[in-house]
């Protein structure tokens, strides 16, 4: 029975304590698994192919609702079908009312994913339509029922006055729709202003016609930028013509040659928001645009970036309906996955042996349908995190409306439209950046304080001491970043001069005091016993103090016309913000300091006495042997005290959180603040959406920093423990 | 000459050195202590009565205003920072003082705090009848008592309506009390079980059971309830009449006449007419209210209890959780496990675990505990909540397991060295007397490592007790409707969200809409968070060296 019970604690305790190291181990594996999936490539495969209902015509359009369920294909002959992505069945079928003896000649829809359509037709007119999806939930299962609407009336509105419309685009915002046509050469513009009668809530629209200039060549492709500033028209010999159509009468504002060498442009498209352009090329290269404003404050359209997919003709671009990504197709049937934040370029793969003949994405860019022929395939797509790649978070990123490539981490997003910028390189900076000036302050305090202490100490003074500096070490960091940020940051500020002038009155001070002091009779000095220097110190600290602070007034009259601050701002030109490094760096000191006195006082104390009193005995004086006999041994132990306060300082939350204002600059300015690694996971964790790349951004932000503070911490321990066996073998 | 010889041998002697050594262990001391100091003046002394000034303000070029109120701050700045912000510049002095006076009568004037520069305060006086009027909102009132009246009419006015005022103002507080234990504890009661019985029914639905009999069984309790509930509304309505029921008028200095209801007052005090008991003992009520009583006006006045009893459970259950598995982990390194590299490393892991950032615990806890196990419990054992979550949202429950895995390295580490400081002799004894080595464990080690435990645990607790981030992540809430524990089933809410007092500190300090006002009471939270902190950590302290001493004795 015994021997039951013993063995069962063997096994029950071996169990728990297993379990335990497990558990712990459990944290980086989490991490991990919550990362990984970030860098995992994409993969796409044909869920199910059918051969279509039977549809005159050639394809025009091609969609899915939502839940990718059904499909709808708008033909040439004018013919809407919805059917079901998964085997092919018709589900709507429905005609557009295009008059008799007229065609549908062009065909453009407004946003990806607004569903609002413009089919252009060869008497000049267009009618402007959407597919729409009502949700029911019969007998608790969802039912999505297809219809088509026309926002404008059935009645097709006059765009081009009889010349028949080759390419058309539209646009619809709150107080105008605009469509522009081409014929030929030949531009057309219409603009419906909406007038609401707010009694009835009714809505007149009053056509507008614009004259546009002419354009050298066919037009080839016309797309209308959602703001309705730029109307970019891309002629027959590759030339995009850029127009502004906000000033009274649009003007060519630029002609751009899009393709390089002998390369013609096969397809061009919006990205998704409409400010970038995306151009694929016949020999395979996919380039995107964007107006830039140079130096002389001109916007340009330039090239931001390219991919090439492979040799053949690109023959479509189709943009996502929620990301800065899109897909591309070519002759060769391989479809490209890419995202253009991330300059990366997802997957290549083969989808198909023949010419493509149409694509269309779902909206949450998890299934294509993929037309061949006249059959049609559905295939899934899983690529859930395009937008994070090595260079989107750790290089200069060119985004979108922006003048050059920077670093910017701005995560959240107000719609669809806005491209993430999830540069962790201001964080990183921001952490070091705390960090340094932490350590700056920590670090000479620390280290010659355990100096001190361990080595010229009185013991019963060592006593008093010891515990404060536990304490020091006990406080929670929140007490300290509510000080920093509501009591120190103001106080700073308020007294710049003084805490400046601190740095160099308390060392004269306590240098002047002990000049006096060893100049004192020896029968004064021996009342003091030897180690309690820093006892008496304590006083004239506060006097020093205390006089750097009350001078802080007349320094600031006297020197900076009164304001230290505002001459640092408008003097010197340097940005001050009250919750500074500075201040971080005062506040996350006091949090270090203890961490690395802790450890280097251990690490001084413990050096074998034998030695420095063998120097002593050999006549130098107690300074020399310890800065040539103790310090030397102990310096190991010194060095891995200051990386395991560095640990600390790089991983603190609170302190950063509260004495700065969190904004996420690249700017080593003391006077500014930042933001950290670990104080972005505190703001942003709570409102990140589970799964999101964000959310597994900011657990890689965890794992570095769980990665960062564990390899310094084992680095650090394996020197200590080297130091004690040779401190053991000494 | 001579001079320039003696400093430069001074500095050889290396005397300067050892003096500037010990001025940085004389600088880290007086930053401790300082900043010890500064929260305990600031924390304290937000309780005291302050005098109520009352004085003619004027701004050269503006015309002149009257302002009356308590000093809250004062401070020294450039006469230049005026003229900076479009004032005149008062006199020729460089430095001027000015003074933050809490002005109170946020519904009359609509700030309630006023900086003004101090030369230009005239005829400043301590009006003796000046009164405070604490309130359930728009924060304090300063002014003259004019009357007190009852459902309108006047019934008592000039000297005798202090009097008055304090009679109405208890009675007002009997019956809120009354109002306040319907509506928290006995109408609480009836919402939670209908929500029980709500849960009920659509488990049955999931389940298929739903038969008309159970059906018709909630509907008798549901109809049970409904009729307690008519009950106590009714109650409720009549003691709500009786609150109203008194009223005063009072003039502010610059005479307006406002009128406010009884009810609306918390404590109605004349700092100016209060002698030093008098005020001693305000203080003291004061106090005790600042630790027993819930929040009032967003988290800016009234007590933290809630605050103070969330962090106490969350410490108790993480204790519960930390210790069993800490000292399990340090038994099986110490005793069981065969020493050798592999226990060399999971030591230094474990060691190490202790330095990694608390934000990254959090993370882990949000993740892992609240996304991943908490909305698996949910489907396996709630589905009658969802969508709403029950384990599946940051609360109470994860929050002390994300501390315990916080704090598993302090307990396990204190724990290995109480066990290694054990001679081996003792174990040795034991074994050589016949006893197993579960029995040895059982009645010879751990007893004797108990006090090492005991610090591990304690310096465990002293961690949790002030670690902020991480649980920002996992559970607490600036404002928690109910404690996680009380007289509804099941009375441990281990699911609810609480509040915590690091975090009260953060949350009232930065995201406060009114952070002037909040400002002391943040000092104080962190006074008391400080002292408790420090006194488990002198604890451990005291037990560690009690403990050395103990197994000194032993070794001889």
């Amino acid at each position: 029975m015994r021997k039951l019970k013993d063995r069962a604690a063997r096994y029950g305790i071996a169990t728990g304590g297993l379990g335990v190291i497990v558990a712990i181990t459990l944290i980086f594996f989490y991490l991990l698994f919550e990362v990984v999936p970030l860098f995992r490539s994409a993969d796409v495969h044909k869920q199910v192919a059918y051969s279509l209902p039977v549809t005159a015509g050639e394809s025009l359009y091609l969609a899915m609702e939502e839940q990718a369920e059904i499909g709808l294909q708008v033909s040439s002959s004018g013919e809407a079908k919805f059917f079901d992505t998964q085997d092919g069945s018709l589900r709507l079928q429905s005609q557009l009312p295009v008059p008799a003896g007229v065609t549908v000649s062009a065909f453009a829809e407004s946003a990806p994913g607004s569903n609002l359509l413009i089919a252009g037709l060869s008497n000049g007119s267009a009618i402007i339509f959407k597919h729409d999806y009502k949700i029911t939930w019969p007998n608790d299962q969802r039912l999505i029922t297809p219809f088509i609407e026309y926002p404008y009336g059935e009645e097709p509105i006059t765009v081009s006055e009889g010349f028949p419309l080759d390419e058309v685009a539209i646009r619809d915002s709150e107080e105008v729709l605009t469509i522009a046509g081409s014929s030929g050469g030949q531009l057309f513009m219409t603009r419906l202003n909406k007038e609401v009668d707010f009694l009835t809530e009714e809505i007149t629209l009053t056509r507008e016609q614009v004259t546009m200039p002419m354009i050298g060549g066919k037009v080839r492709r016309l797309l209308l930028d959602p703001d309705r500033k730029w109307l970019f028209a891309l002629s027959g010999n590759d030339d995009l013509s850029v127009l502004d159509i906000k000033s009274l009468v649009p003007y060519v504002k630029r002609v751009v040659p899009l393709a390089e060498d002998s390369h013609t442009v096969t397809s061009l498209e919006f990205l998704l928001g409409g400010i970038s352009l995306l151009a694929g090329d016949s020999d395979g290269n996919i380039s995107q645009w964007f107006m830039v404003r140079n130096q002389s404050g001109k916007e340009d359209l330039t090239r931001i970036r390219s991919f090439k997919q492979g040799d053949a003709v690109i023959t479509s671009i189709i943009p996502e309906h929620r990301r800065k990504g899109f897909l591309a197709l070519d002759s060769a049937g391989v479809l490209g996955l890419y995202s253009t934040t991330a300059n990366r370029q997802v997957l290549t793969t083969k989808i198909a042996d023949q010419n493509v003949a149409f694509t269309g994405i779902a909206p949450r860019a998890n299934g294509l349908l993929v037309r061949t022929g006249d059959d049609m395939a559905f295939w899934s797509v899983e690529n859930e995190h395009p937008e994070v790649s090595w260079s989107a978070l750790w290089d200069e990123v060119w985004y979108e409306s922006y003048g050059e490539p920077e670093y910017i981490w701005q995560s959240s997003a107000s719609n669809n439209d806005f491209e993430p910028k999830l540069s962790l390189m201001p964080l990183a900076f921001g952490t070091l950046k705390a960090a340094f000036y932490a350590m700056l302050l920590a670090t000479p305090l620390a280290i010659c304080g355990a100096i001190y202490t361990a080595y010229f100490m009185a013991p019963g003074m060592r006593r008093k001491v010891k515990p404060v500096i536990e304490l020091m070490e006990a406080l929670p960091t929140v007490i300290l970043g509510f000080l920093a940020g509501l009591w120190l940051a103001p106080y700073v500020e308020n007294n710049l001069p003084g805490i400046f002038s601190l740095l160099i009155l308390l060392p004269f001070g306590v240098l002047l005091f002990a000049w006096f002091w060893d100049r004192l009779p020896l029968s004064i000095r021996g009342r003091v016993g030897e180690g309690w220097q820093a006892a008496m110190l304590v006083p004239v600290i506060l006097i020093f103090g205390w006089l750097a602070m009350s001078l802080s007034g007349a320094m600031e009259s006297l020197f900076f016309g009164g304001d230290m601050r505002s001459w640092i701002t408008h003097d010197l030109g340097i940005p001050y913000d009250q919750r500074n490094a500075l201040v971080v760096g005062l506040a996350m000191g006091f949090a270090v300091i203890p961490t690395i006195f802790s450890i280097a006082e251990d690490a001084i104390f413990s050096v074998p006495k034998h030695l420095s009193y063998g120097s002593l005995a050999l006549g130098a004086t107690p300074w020399q042997t310890l800065t040539k006999v103790v310090l030397l041994t102990a310096s190991p132990g010194i060095f891995s005290a200051v990386m395991i306060g560095m640990g600390r300082a790089v991983g603190e939350t609170m302190i950063v959180l509260m004495a700065t204002g969190n904004t996420p600059i690249m700017d080593a300015n003391i006077f500014e603040g930042m933001r950290t690694l670990a104080a972005n996971i505190a703001v942003e964790m709570p409102e990140s959406e589970v799964g999101s790349s964000h959310y597994r951004i900011l657990f890689l932000a965890a794992l570095v920093l769980f990665l960062f503070t564990f390899v310094v911490n084992t680095l650090a321990e394996m020197v200590r423990h080297r130091l004690r066996q040779k401190y053991s073998s000494l | 000459m001579t001079m320039k010889i003696t400093v430069s041998n001074w500095f050889k002697s290396g005397s300067p050195w050892v003096w500037l050594n010990a001025g940085a262990v004389a600088v880290s001391v007086v930053m401790v202590l300082g900043l010890l100091a500064l929260i305990a003046v600031r924390g304290l002394g937000h309780f005291w009565p302050t005098a109520i000034v009352a004085a003619d303000y004027t701004i050269p070029g503006n015309s002149q205003v009257q302002v009356m109120g308590q000093i809250a701050d004062v401070e020294e700045i450039p006469a230049q920072r005026l003229v900076d912000a479009g004032l005149p510049k008062p006199g020729n002095k460089a430095l001027i003082d000015r003074q933050l006076i809490k002005v109170g009568n946020r519904d009359v004037s609509g700030s309630d705090f006023v900086w003004v520069v101090k030369p230009w305060l005239q005829n400043v006086s301590h009006p003796k009848d000046a009164i405070a009027l604490e309130r359930r909102e728009w924060g304090n009132f300063y002014g003259f008592l004019k009357d007190v009246r009852q459902n309108g009419s006047v019934v008592a006015s000039g000297t005798e309506a202090w009097a008055a005022l304090q009679d109405s103002i208890e009675r007002a507080e009997d019956i809120y009390s009354q109002i306040y234990k319907i509506e928290k504890k006995e109408i609480g009661h009836i919402n939670s079980g209908l929500e029980r019985l709500r849960l009920k029914e659509r488990s049955l639905e999931l389940k298929g059971t739903n038969t008309p009999e159970a059906l018709a069984d909630i509907a008798a309790s549901r109809a049970v309830l409904d009729a307690e509930y008519k009950v106590l509304e009714k109650e409720l309505g009549d003691l709500y009449a009786a609150f109203t029921r008194d009223s005063i008028q009072a003039q502010t200095i610059d005479n307006n006449i406002v009128d406010i209801n009884v009810s609306k007052i918390v404590r109605a005090y004349q700092p100016n007419a209060m002698g030093f008991f008098g005020k001693v003992g305000f203080y003291g009520d004061k106090i005790w209210e600042f630790v027993s009583d819930d929040p009032r006006e967003a988290n800016t006045e009234g007590g933290i209890f809630p605050a103070i009893f969330g962090t106490v459970m969350m410490v108790i259950i993480m204790s519960i959780i930390v210790t069993p598995f800490g000292v399990i982990a340090a038994v099986y390194l110490r005793e069981y496990a065969k020493q050798g590299f592999v226990t060399r490393v999971i030591r230094v892991a474990v060691n190490n675990l202790a330095g990694v950032p608390s934000i990254v615990y959090g993370v882990f806890g949000l993740g892992f505990f609240v996304y991943f196990l908490g909305s698996h419990m949910d489907q396996l054992f709630f589905p009658e909540a969802l969508p709403s979550p029950t384990f599946g949202t940051p609360g109470l429950l994860w929050a002390s397991i994300t501390l315990a895995l916080l704090t598993l390295p302090v307990v396990i580490v204190a724990t290995e060295e109480g066990l290694s400081r054990i001679p081996s002799t003792v174990r040795e004894g034991s074994l050589a007397l016949g006893a197993t080595k579960a029995e040895t464990l059982w009645r010879v080690v751990l007893p004797m490592a108990s006090p090492a435990m005991m610090t591990g645990l304690i310096l465990a607790v002293a961690r949790a007790a002030g670690e902020v981030a991480p649980l920002m992540l996992v559970g607490v809430v600036k404002l928690a409707p109910s404690l996680p524990l009380d007289g509804n089933y099941p009375f441990l809410h281990l699911d609810q969200k609480f509040m915590h007092l690091g975090f009260h500190i953060y949350d009232v300090g930065f995201q406060s809409p009114n952070v002037e006002a909040a400002r002391p009471l943040v000092y104080a939270t962190a006074l008391l968070l400080v002292i408790v902190i420090a006194v488990l950590n002198l604890s451990a302290v005291a037990i560690r060296n009690h403990l050395r001493e103990k197994y000194k004795a032993l070794e001889i």
